[in-house]
C-alpha cells in the first residue's frame, strides 16, 4: 500500500495528492491490502471528467484510512470474486454508472435507482432475477415488500426444502429517496434535514458524519463542549436503540416481560434526547460548528437521574432473559456466523463484534471527544442470536457509564463555532461515525467551486444486509424474525 | 419466576392517562404548533429563503407556514430578526383536511356528515394496516410506540393488523417513493371497503424534504385519498395518539 495517500478520520486532502492509479494497480492496491488486513471501506465512483472510482480501506492498526484512484469507464474486471466485501459496492457501480464489472458472480441492481446523471429510469423495483434451486420438494417463500408489522419495506425471498432455508435472498430499493444525488452542488439548506433522515433512528450518527464533513472542509474546530453533546447524543441513540432490539428480541421468542419493559424504557431514553433538543430522535441537535442546544446544570441533573433510572430497569429487564431457559434456547447457536465469514464479507458494527471481530470507530479510529474517553470494546465469540444481543446489553452498560462520566465533567465554554465561509475546492474528506448499529461511512468530493460533487454514504446496513441473509443458511424459516431482529438494519439507509 | 415477578413489581404500572386524564408529558424544549405574531413582520423574507422545504409564504406581509411541510426545524424561527414566528408547546396538529394544516388556518377541518359515519363505523374498533413508503423509519418508531405499555394504543380500540384483508385502513409514512407506490397502491385494493387512509409525518403529508425528488411522489394523496393527516418530522407519539381517538369522536374536537 505503499502508493496509497492515508488519512485519519475525518481527515482532508486535496485531490490532486489521491493516487489516481492504472486500474490494474488499484486493483492490485485493493487486493493486497485486504490481504493485508484492510477493511473495505467503501469503493464509489464520482464525476470527475468520466468516473473516477475511489477505495477506501481502513487500517485498524494504524487508525488510519487509505485511499487510492482509478478511472473506469465501459467494462473492467470485477474484484468481488478476490475480493467478496465488494461485491455491493459493485453492483452499486454498474447501476449508478452503467459500468459493468466482468465476472461479477451475481450482478443485480441494488436499489433500482435510475443512473447518474439521468431522470427516466426503465427498472421496476422487485423485477429481477433470483437464485433459485430446483426439484420437486423444492418450494420458494416470497415475503414484502409490505411486511406484518410496523417496519420499513424489503423483499425476502428464501429458497427452501420442508422446513430448511438453503438460501435467503435480500432484495431493497423500495426506500429509495435519491438522497446522494439530491446532495450534489450542495452543501444547501436541504442537506443537514436528508443526514438526519437518511435512517431516521440514526439522526445523530448520520447527522454528526456529515457535520465532520462540513467541518474539515471550512476548517472549523468544534469546541470541546459541543463535542461532549455530541457524545453524549450519539450514545444516548445507541443506549435507546439497544434496549429496544432486546425488547423485540425477547418478544419474537414470545417472552413479554421483557419486551412490555423494554419497550417502555426506549422511550423513556428517547425522552432524555429529547430533554437535550426537544425531539426524541435528536433531530435539530447537531449543525456544522457544534450543536444548538446547551444544557444547564437542572437539565443536566435531570438526564443524569433520568438515564441511571432507565439503565438500572433495563438492566433488570434484560437481565430476566438470562435467566430464561426458554429464552436462552431460542438464542443459542441461532443464525451463527463464523469470525470468518464475517472478515470475509466485511461485516461491521454490533453483529462483528458478536462474532469476535474487535472493531469499533470509537475505539479503533477515535476522533473528537473519543480521543479523550474511551468506550471499551464489547465482544463474544458465538456469532449467533445470542451474541448479538448479548453485546448490545454490554454496550448499553458501558455507553450510559461514558454519558454518566459526561455529564459529572463537561467542558465549559461555546457550543457553537461559525462555520461560515466556502468549502475548500477540489478536495476528498472521508469520515468515520460508530452508529449503533454500526460503522457510518460518508466521504465527500468538492468541485472547483467548493460544491459537493460526490458524496458517498455507506450506512453499515449495507455492508451487513449481506451476513444476514448468510446466517440463514441451513436454519428453519421459522428463525427469520428472530434472525432479522438479531441484525435489525435499516432499510432507509440501505436505499438511500 | 420469582425473578419476573419481582422485576413486574419494580417495574409498576406505567400507562399515560391520556386522553381521559392529563395531556402527555412533552420535552420542556418540545417544538410544537408554529405560531405566527399579528404584527412585527416586516416582509423581510429571511424566514422563507432559509425553509429546507419551503413551507413558508409571505402573505400580506405576515408569514404562513403549511405544517403539512414544515420538518419544525425551527431554522425561520431562528432567522426572523422580529421574532414574529415561535413554535410552540401545542402537540395537537392532526386535521383532516389539509387546507385546516396552514397557519394562520385557512380553512374547515371535517366535514361533518363524514365525519359522522367514521365515529360509527370505527369509533369503536379500528384495525389498520401500516405501510412505509419510504419513511426514514421515525414515524414507524413513534407510531409503533403507541404499541408499548406506556401509550396502550389498544385500550382506544386501535390496533394494527399483519394484513391488509384484515384492515379497515392504512396507516402510511414516507414521502412514497416510485419503488413503492405499487405495492401501496395493490395494500390499499387488498383492504375491504369502507376504509380509510391516514398520513403520518411530514413526508406523508405532502413528500416534506423529498418533495422534489423524481424518486418520490408529492406524499400519500397524490396516490390514495387522505382521511386524516398527521405532520410532524417524527410527531410526537402524543400528535399521532391526538389524532387518532379525535378522528375517531374518541376526544371532542377542540
Amino acid at each position: 500500500m505503499t502508493e496509497a495517500l492515508f488519512l485519519p478520520n475525518g481527515g482532508r486532502a486535496p485531490l490532486s495528492s489521491v493516487p489516481f492509479l492504472s486500474f490494474q494497480g488499484f486493483r492490485k492496491a485493493i487486493v493486497e491490502g485486504v490481504d493485508a488486513g484492510g477493511r473495505l471501506v467503501a469503493l464509489f465512483g464520482s464525476q470527475e471528467e468520466g468516473v473516477r472510482l475511489y477505495g477506501v480501506l481502513a487500517w485498524k492498526d494504524r487508525a488510519l484510512l487509505s485511499v487510492v484512484s482509478t478511472r473506469i469507464e465501459g467494462r473492467y474486471p470485477s474484484l468481488t470474486p478476490t475480493v467478496p466485501q465488494a461485491h455491493l459496492f459493485e453492483r452499486e457501480i454498474a447501476e449508478l454508472w452503467e459500468i459493468e464489472p466482468t465476472d461479477h458472480p451475481w450482478l443485480k441492481p441494488v436499489r433500482f435507482a435510475s443512473p447518474c446523471g439521468k431522470v427516466e429510469n426503465s427498472k421496476r423495483c422487485g423485477e429481477a432475477d433470483f437464485f433459485s434451486i430446483a426439484g420437486e420438494e423444492i418450494h420458494e417463500v416470497a415475503v414484502g415488500p409490505v411486511h406484518a408489522g410496523i417496519i420499513e419495506p424489503g423483499h425476502f425471498r428464501f429458497q427452501c426444502h420442508g422446513e430448511t432455508v438453503h438460501h435467503l435472498e435480500i432484495l431493497l430499493g423500495y426506500q429509495h429517496r435519491g438522497i446522494e444525488k439530491a446532495l450534489l452542488g450542495g452543501p444547501d439548506k436541504r442537506s443537514l434535514g436528508y443526514m438526519e433522515t437518511l435512517a431516521g433512528d440514526t439522526t445523530i450518527g448520520h447527522g454528526s458524519a456529515y457535520c465532520r464533513i462540513y467541518e474539515a472542509l471550512t476548517d472549523t474546530p468544534v469546541p470541546a463542549r459541543a463535542q461532549a453533546l455530541r457524545g453524549i447524543a450519539l450514545e444516548l441513540e445507541r443506549i435507546a436503540n439497544h434496549i429496544g432490539d432486546l425488547g423485540a428480541l425477547a418478544g419474537d421468542v414470545g417472552f413479554l416481560p421483557t419486551m412490555s419493559y423494554c419497550g417502555r424504557i426506549r422511550g423513556d431514553v428517547l425522552n432524555l434526547t429529547g430533554q437535550i433538543c426537544g425531539s426524541r430522535f435528536g433531530r435539530r441537535l447537531l449543525i456544522p460548528g457544534g450543536v444548538r442546544y446547551d444544557l444547564d446544570e437542572e437539565q443536566v441533573e435531570k438526564i443524569r437521574k433520568g438515564l441511571k433510572r432507565a439503565v438500572q430497569e433495563a438492566e433488570e429487564a434484560v437481565g430476566l432473559l438470562w435467566k430464561s431457559s426458554s429464552v436462552l434456547a431460542r438464542f443459542e447457536g441461532t443464525g451463527a456466523l463464523s469470525r470468518e465469514v464475517a472478515e470475509e464479507i466485511g461485516l461491521v458494527g454490533v453483529a462483528a463484534r458478536a462474532c469476535g471481530i474487535e472493531t469499533d470507530v470509537r475505539s479503533d479510529f477515535p476522533y473528537d471527544i473519543y480521543q479523550f474517553f474511551n468506550i471499551p470494546t464489547v465482544t463474544w465469540h458465538t456469532g449467533d442470536v445470542f451474541a448479538r444481543a448479548f453485546v448490545r446489553s454490554q454496550e448499553i452498560r458501558r455507553s450510559a457509564e461514558f454519558v454518566l462520566g459526561l455529564l459529572e465533567s463537561l467542558p465549559t465554554g461555546e457550543i457553537l463555532a461559525p462555520a461560515g465561509g466556502s468549502l475548500q475546492e477540489r478536495q476528498l474528506v472521508l469520515s468515520l461515525v460508530e452508529g449503533w448499529r454500526g460503522e457510518i461511512f460518508h466521504g465527500a468530493v468538492t468541485d472547483r467551486n467548493g460544491r459537493f460533487s460526490c458524496y458517498k454514504v455507506v450506512d453499515p446496513s449495507f455492508h451487513n444486509w449481506f451476513g444476514l441473509a448468510l446466517a440463514l443458511r441451513n436454519r428453519q424459516i421459522s428463525d427469520f424474525p428472530l434472525c432479522n431482529k438479531s441484525f435489525n438494519l435499516s432499510y432507509c439507509g440501505h436505499d438511500l | 419466576m420469582i425473578d419476573i415477578l419481582r422485576a413486574r413489581f419494580h417495574q409498576g404500572y406505567r400507562t399515560i392517562r391520556f386522553p381521559k386524564g392529563a395531556d402527555p408529558e412533552r420535552p420542556e424544549r418540545f417544538v410544537g404548533r408554529p405560531e405566527i405574531a399579528q404584527e412585527g413582520c416586516t416582509g423581510c423574507g429571511s424566514c422563507v429563503q432559509v425553509c429546507p422545504t419551503d413551507a413558508l409564504h409571505l402573505r400580506e406581509k405576515a408569514p404562513s407556514i403549511d405544517m403539512g411541510l414544515c420538518t419544525f426545524c425551527t431554522v425561520c424561527a431562528a432567522a426572523c430578526p422580529q421574532g414574529v414566528i415561535r413554535f410552540g408547546r401545542e402537540f395537537r396538529l392532526a386535521a383532516q383536511g389539509r387546507q385546516a394544516l396552514l397557519v394562520p388556518s385557512q380553512g374547515e377541518d371535517a366535514d361533518p356528515l363524514r365525519e359522522e359515519s367514521i365515529h360509527s363505523l370505527f369509533g369503536r374498533s379500528l384495525k389498520l394496516r401500516q405501510v412505509s413508503a419510504g419513511g426514514c423509519g421515525s414515524c414507524e418508531a413513534d407510531t409503533n410506540v403507541l404499541n408499548t405499555v406506556g401509550w396502550d394504543l389498544g385500550r382506544l380500540g386501535i390496533q394494527f393488523v399483519a394484513s391488509p384483508r384484515h384492515a379497515d385502513g392504512l396507516l402510511v409514512t414516507g414521502p412514497v417513493t416510485k419503488n413503492m407506490e405499487s405495492a401501496l397502491r395493490k395494500t390499499y385494493d387488498a383492504t375491504p371497503s369502507p376504509k380509510i387512509v391516514i398520513a403520518v409525518g411530514t413526508c406523508a403529508v405532502s413528500g416534506g424534504l423529498f418533495r422534489t425528488h423524481t424518486e418520490t411522489v408529492m406524499g400519500v394523496d397524490t396516490v390514495l385519498p387522505v382521511d386524516l393527516y398527521i405532520p410532524g418530522c417524527p410527531p410526537h407519539p402524543a400528535t399521532i395518539l391526538e389524532g387518532l381517538a379525535r378522528f375517531l369522536g374518541r376526544i371532542p374536537a377542540k
